[in-house]
């Protein structure tokens, strides 16, 4: 079996963004990036599947700029076998993104997509389950365990109220959550070797899609600030401020 | 403008979190119908009927909706999208995971968990953990939209719309569910709750966990949440995670003993309306969105606090 892994490249979780002062959007100017955290741990339950011998390659893919091939770089230098950079520099919704997954699981017939639930700088939390309507696939989203056994996949899933198990048939999707698995680092030995794997360039045309946007953002602004707090001495001034300031008890 | 509302529930109560998303789908038209989609869900849709602002509530009923399996139960929506402008769902997981399967089968954009409504089309939504807000207008003719339910009130009660059934879709066939393991609780449900107190990496181990906070969450009737740190180190069960990636509430008091406050658990607390913290270290960021701080051992500050409560009462 083969395992197709979509990555996204993102501003780095530990940098605070700021918002530009026109509106026009997030200010991304020399920002550290990385991959999307979710998307490290799609890589490493991949790379775990095929260890345990369960999926005999591991093809990564992004959708993006140059840049994200640093992103590919870096799952590959995890242990994914080949990368596939499908380039554009236009913005791309969650739809469209999908739709040029679909594409590249119809050309490359994996037995399983691992996606991240949510990318952390848009946190959309669409692109797993919109690829799985387009190719009529089972979906197991929010996954804190997989199992692969035979023609079946099961999930646990992370829920409001706990936890659910399902079954998919395969091929399937399944969406990774937090718990998953911890990712590990690339070693060194692993970063240079990676450098001679094959990074394959296509374009959202290779696969048809239109990506025209369906969305138009009209303005971002900062959120609205909290005012300043004060430090209270003890539980009783604290009970106090409580009942007769904030009259919440 | 016919709007199609998702309801959550649990195939034996609404949950509050349905009359949350109502009141967003009111500010967007007024020709709602809800879906209730389940088995064994008619007391639920009865009560769904009795909200105020619904035109009327179409009930589904069948094996393969008992588990709100996300491939029957998108298969129903679209069954049912011809007549709607706009579907609206509850940002839930069970949302979450219906909507944009939905979304997608319709050849649709989705706008992701909207705090509030601008115009018919037009939306606010947090992005980059609640660093910015953006206003996004859908341009597709038919919207699909999640609601973050902590960022509109519920609606009220006192509507009678009639409940009509409809069929279901069938099952494909490509899931089903093994099993659920739902955390047991008698407390309120974190997103809807009034009080919510927190406990973070700090609270050390499970019974730490229960032995300090719990008689406090009691005392106020509180829900209970956690940061990321405590649900990783298995102190508290994954539903309880506050946070970008957990859930978002905005109670009137939220109380965070032992949690940081990285941007990511900030992100699932910020907006609630009195923020109160806990903690040893006085440089804590916590410190920077809390009302009220406390600086100290919460070992000593949560036990005295629970007792000064019941002291009181
Ligand atoms: C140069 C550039 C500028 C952009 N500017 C904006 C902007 O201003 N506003 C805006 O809304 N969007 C913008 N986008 C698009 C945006 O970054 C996302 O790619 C898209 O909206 C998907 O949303 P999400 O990442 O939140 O999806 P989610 O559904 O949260 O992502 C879930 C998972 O899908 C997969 N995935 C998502 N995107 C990709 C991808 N590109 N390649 C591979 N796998 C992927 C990953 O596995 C990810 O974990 C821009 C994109 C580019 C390339
Ligand atoms: C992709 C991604 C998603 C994430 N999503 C979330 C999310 O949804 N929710 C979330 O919460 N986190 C999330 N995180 C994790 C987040 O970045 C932090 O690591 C986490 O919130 C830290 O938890 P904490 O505050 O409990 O632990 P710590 O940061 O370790 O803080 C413990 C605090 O307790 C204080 N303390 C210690 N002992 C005492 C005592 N006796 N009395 C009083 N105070 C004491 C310390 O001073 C410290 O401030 C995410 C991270 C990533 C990368």
């Amino acid at each position: 079996m083969k395992i197709l892994v979509p990555v996204k490249r993102v501003v780095d979780g530990n940098v605070k963004v700021r918002v530009k002062a026109d509106g026009s959007g997030v200010d991304l100017a020399n920002l550290k990036m990385a991959m999307n955290p979710f998307d490290e741990i799609a890589v490493e339950e991949a790379l775990r599947l095929k260890e345990a011998g369960k999926a005999q390659e591991i093809v990564v893919v992004s959708i993006g700029p140059a840049q994200a091939l640093e992103t590919l770089h870096t799952a590959l230098a995890m242990g994914a076998d080949r990368a596939i950079l499908v380039r554009t520099d236009e913005a791309v919704e969650p739809l469209g993104v999908a739709k040029v997954l679909r594409g590249v699981a119809l050309t490359e017939q994996p037995g399983l997509v691992i996606l991240g639930k949510q990318a952390i700088d848009d946190d959309c939390n669409q692109t797993g389950q919109m690829l799985a309507a387009l190719l009529g696939w089972a979906q197991g989203t929010f996954a804190s365990e997989l199992a692969v056994e035979g023609d079946k996949a099961r999930v646990t899933r992370e829920v409001d109220g706990g936890l659910q198990t399902v079954e998919l048939k395969l091929p399937a999707i399944v969406t990774t959550d937090l718990r998953l698995n911890e990712p590990r680092y690339a070693s060194l030995p692993n970063i240079m070797k990676a450098k001679k794997k094959p990074i394959d360039e296509k374009s959202p045309a290779s696969y048809g899609v239109d990506l025209a946007p369906r969305l138009k953002i009209l303005r971002t602004e900062e959120p609205h600030a909290r005012k300043p707090g004060v430090k209270v001495a003890s539980v009783a001034e604290l009970i106090d401020k409580l009942s007769n300031e904030a009259c919440v008890l | 403008m016919a709007i199609l509302l998702i309801a959550e529930h649990d195939n034996a109560t609404v949950m509050e979190l349905t009359a949350r998303a109502l009141s967003a789908a009111l500010l967007i038209g007024t020709d709602i119908d809800v879906l209730v989609a389940g088995s064994h869900a008619r007391p639920t849709a009865e009560a769904v009927a009795g909200l105020k602002g619904v035109r009327k509530v179409l009930l589904a009923e069948a094996d393969e909706l008992a588990e709100r399996l996300a491939e029957p139960l998108a298969a129903l929506i679209v069954s049912l999208a011809d007549g709607y402008d706009t579907i609206l769902a509850p940002a839930t997981s069970s949302g979450k995971n219906v909507a944009p399967r939905v979304a997608a089968l319709l050849d649709v954009a989705q706008v992701s968990e909207i705090i509030e409504v601008v115009a018919p089309d037009t939306f606010k939504r947090p992005i980059y953990a609640g660093n910015a807000v953006q206003t996004v207008q859908a341009l597709d003719s038919r919207k699909i939209v999640t609601v973050r339910p902590a960022s509109f009130a519920p609606a009220s009660q006192g509507g009678a719309a009639p409940v009509l059934t409809v069929p279901s879709a069938g099952d494909p066939g490509l899931s089903s569910c093994v099993g659920n393991r739902l955390s047991e609780t008698v407390r309120p449900e974190l997103t809807s709750a009034r009080i919510v107190i927190s406990g973070g990496r700090a609270l050390g181990s499970t019974e730490k966990f229960e032995e300090v906070l719990l008689p406090l969450a009691d005392t106020l009737g509180a829900a209970v949440g956690a940061s990321r740190a405590a649900v990783d180190e298995g102190y508290a069960p994954n539903d309880w995670q506050v946070g970008q990636t957990g859930k978002v509430v905005a109670p009137d008091l939220y109380i965070a003993c032992g949690i940081s406050g990285a941007i990511q658990h900030l992100a699932g607390m910020k907006d609630s309306k009195v923020i109160v913290a806990v903690n040893k270290d006085e440089e804590a960021p916590i410190f920077q969105v809390a009302d009220y701080g406390l600086v100290g051992d919460l070992f000593e500050i949560v036990p005295a606090f629970e007792k000064a409560l019941r002291d009181r009462a």
